[in-house]
């Protein structure tokens, strides 16, 4: 056991110092969204730190669509899932295509894909919806969300790519050669050999995708503009272009949105923290 | 051994073209990816971009002035300070405390939810007559609170404190990664020689933390140029479109069917990102 002493004592007050500041720091933007979701109109308006008569009146309006805004509310949700799952998926297997390529297979040119994808890492997000908004049109899938699917892995790829290549770097040589000895075909190797040993990285890098599509504001409310079309958080967004709009069914409706995230980002916390910290800035 | 040796070379060459033809169709799918949405976008972009009168016309922008110094304070004091706090706090997280292990679950919550809800949550609280914020500075004062958002310079810092907000957990990651892998011995041994804090991290900590600091830091100038969120969602670029910053002035511009201009406004940031990118490629490239 630890002694209690003086400096202990200092010490502790001043991690505490720190900790209790920035828990509510990080919690307040967090807490009046929750607040604002259990309380009526007028309550929420008041400016009350707590609950008065906290209700779960609002999520029976947005869950039962009882309000106009909310109309779509069930399929804006599952554009949400469709989108998310898609780039998710879609992403992953581009890119454990690639860095299975690259870093195994060792084709040629291989490095210059790598950089390609870097290339496009560092593109700011927000410059690049621009020029992509103009050619989705020219391609004739604005309003479509294989646009917003299209776009989601375009930008989440070159990070996937990258840190499935540092990962499968890592795997000892030997385990190809081995397999080429028996005989292996490319795909054999992959399916069977490489795949299992890179279920941590797989599973970070589609978290991260699935996470990056689901959140994604900007791109979709360019490029999806019809209520049955677009996701849940450009439905939020279109709440902000109205006087009237009902700011307490807004809220829930943003709760509900932010759950689903916050919960896988929980489940696969191991693999992501590793897996991306790992692979966003090389020391 | 001698019929060894001569089908050796055949079945290694018949390998090797197998592999190598699987090698490419493989990076096939990330390629077409990379032409057809990004390399032909930005070509496209750019060809869009040509005639100098868009530059012109930018310049005559009277947003445009505004927008670019709103750009660079967002950059240079928002983004240093934010790893500055980024830094200080990965010294707080590698203490050892059940409740710091509790405390860096919820710190990660910011940047694993999606930003409008939390950024229309913040923007409510500063609603100059029924958020919480003024109703409170009411109750407690008698007083009437700032109108937050209709400031230009109240407006722009809490954009950046929204932005802080948002991807300081990802930094402090990343630096609290950075902290742990400096061996503990270095500070054992420092300890016994009766360093003091400011020491150990002056000689021990800064040195082994200050290349992927310096890099955490570009790459966070880099991104940050294309957030459109924490200031499109908060004020939208206004009082008087006097907060905005290059991203959401290039959709500004986008929305209003100006994409020349928007291109341009882009392209004018070509000098101050691509030293960066180019740097950034140099280092995890090598």
């Amino acid at each position: 056991m630890k002694k209690l002493t003086l400096k202990g004592v200092a010490t502790e007050a001043k991690l505490l110092l720190i900790g209790i500041p920035l828990l509510i720091w990080t919690l307040i933007p967090v807490y009046h969204l929750f607040l604002f979701s259990i309380s009526t109109k007028d309550s929420a308006t008041s400016g009350h730190l707590w609950p008065v008569h906290p209700t779960l009146q609002n999520f029976e309006f947005v869950l039962w669509q009882k309000h106009f805004y909310l109309n779509y509310f069930w399929i804006q949700m599952w554009n949400s899932v469709f989108i998310a799952v898609s780039v998710g998926f879609l992403t992953l297997l581009i890119s454990t295509f690639a860095a299975f390529a690259i870093s195994r297979l060792k084709v040629r040119g291989g490095r210059t894909v790598l950089n390609l994808a870097l290339f496009t890492y560092f593109i700011p997000a927000a410059f690049l919806a621009v020029p992509m908004y103009k050619t989705m049109s020219q391609y004739g899938l604005l309003d479509n969300q294989w646009a917003l699917i299209l776009a989601m892995i375009t930008i989440a790829s070159p990070y996937s790519i990258w840190v499935l290549k540092q990962a499968s770097d890592k795997l000892p040589l030997e385990l190809d050669e081995a397999a080429r000895m028996d005989g292996a075909t490319p795909m054999q190797l992959f399916w069977m050999v490489y795949l299992p040993l890179m279920v941590p990285s797989l599973v970070a890098v589609g978290t991260y995708s699935l996470l990056l599509a689901w959140n994604e504001y900007l791109y979709a409310f360019l490029l999806l503009s019809k209520e049955n079309t677009f996701t849940v958080g450009v439905a939020l967004g279109n709440f902000l272009s109205a006087d009237d709009s009902p700011w307490e069914l807004l809220m829930t409706t943003g709760l509900i949105y932010a759950l689903p995230p916050a919960a896988i980002y929980y489940t696969f916390k191991r693999y992501m923290v590793s897996g991306l910290t790992a692979g966003a800035v090389k020391s | 051994m001698s019929a060894q040796a001569l089908t050796q070379p055949i079945s290694r060459k018949s390998t090797t073209t197998q592999w190598e033809f699987w090698g490419r169709l493989l990076v096939v799918p990330y390629l077409l990816i990379f032409f057809i949405f990004v390399l032909y976008p930005v070509g496209y972009g750019l060809w869009l971009a040509r005639h100098p009168d868009s530059y012109v016309r930018l310049i005559e922008d009277p947003i445009f002035y505004r927008t670019v110094v709103n750009t660079l304070v967002f950059l240079i004091v928002g983004i240093n300070l934010k790893m500055l706090i980024a830094l200080m706090l990965s010294g707080f997280f590698v203490q050892k405390r059940w409740w710091i292990n509790v405390l860096s679950l919820l710190f990660i919550l910011p940047w694993a939810l999606p930003s409008i809800p939390t950024i229309l949550s913040v923007r409510f609280m500063l609603n100059p007559e029924w958020g919480v914020i003024n109703t409170q500075i009411f109750q407690l004062t008698g007083l009437d609170g700032p109108n937050w958002l209709n400031d230009p310079v109240l407006g722009l810092s809490l954009a950046m404190l929204m932005h802080i907000w948002k991807s300081l957990p990802f930094w402090t990651l990343i630096l609290v990664a950075a902290r742990l892998s400096i061996p503990g011995e270095q500070y054992e041994a420092a300890s016994v020689d009766g360093a003091t804090e400011w020491q150990k991290f002056k000689f021990i900590t800064w040195p082994s933390m200050k290349t992927i600091y310096l890099t955490s830091t570009i790459l966070s100038m880099i991104w940050t140029l294309g957030d459109f969120n924490s200031v499109y969602l908060l004020t939208g670029g206004g009082p008087a479109d006097m907060t905005h910053v290059l991203a959401t002035l290039g959709i500004r511009y986008l929305r209003l069917d100006q994409i020349d201009l928007a291109m341009a406004s882009i392209v004018v940031a070509m000098p101050f990102v691509l030293p960066l990118v180019f740097f950034m490629m140099k280092r995890l490239s090598k």
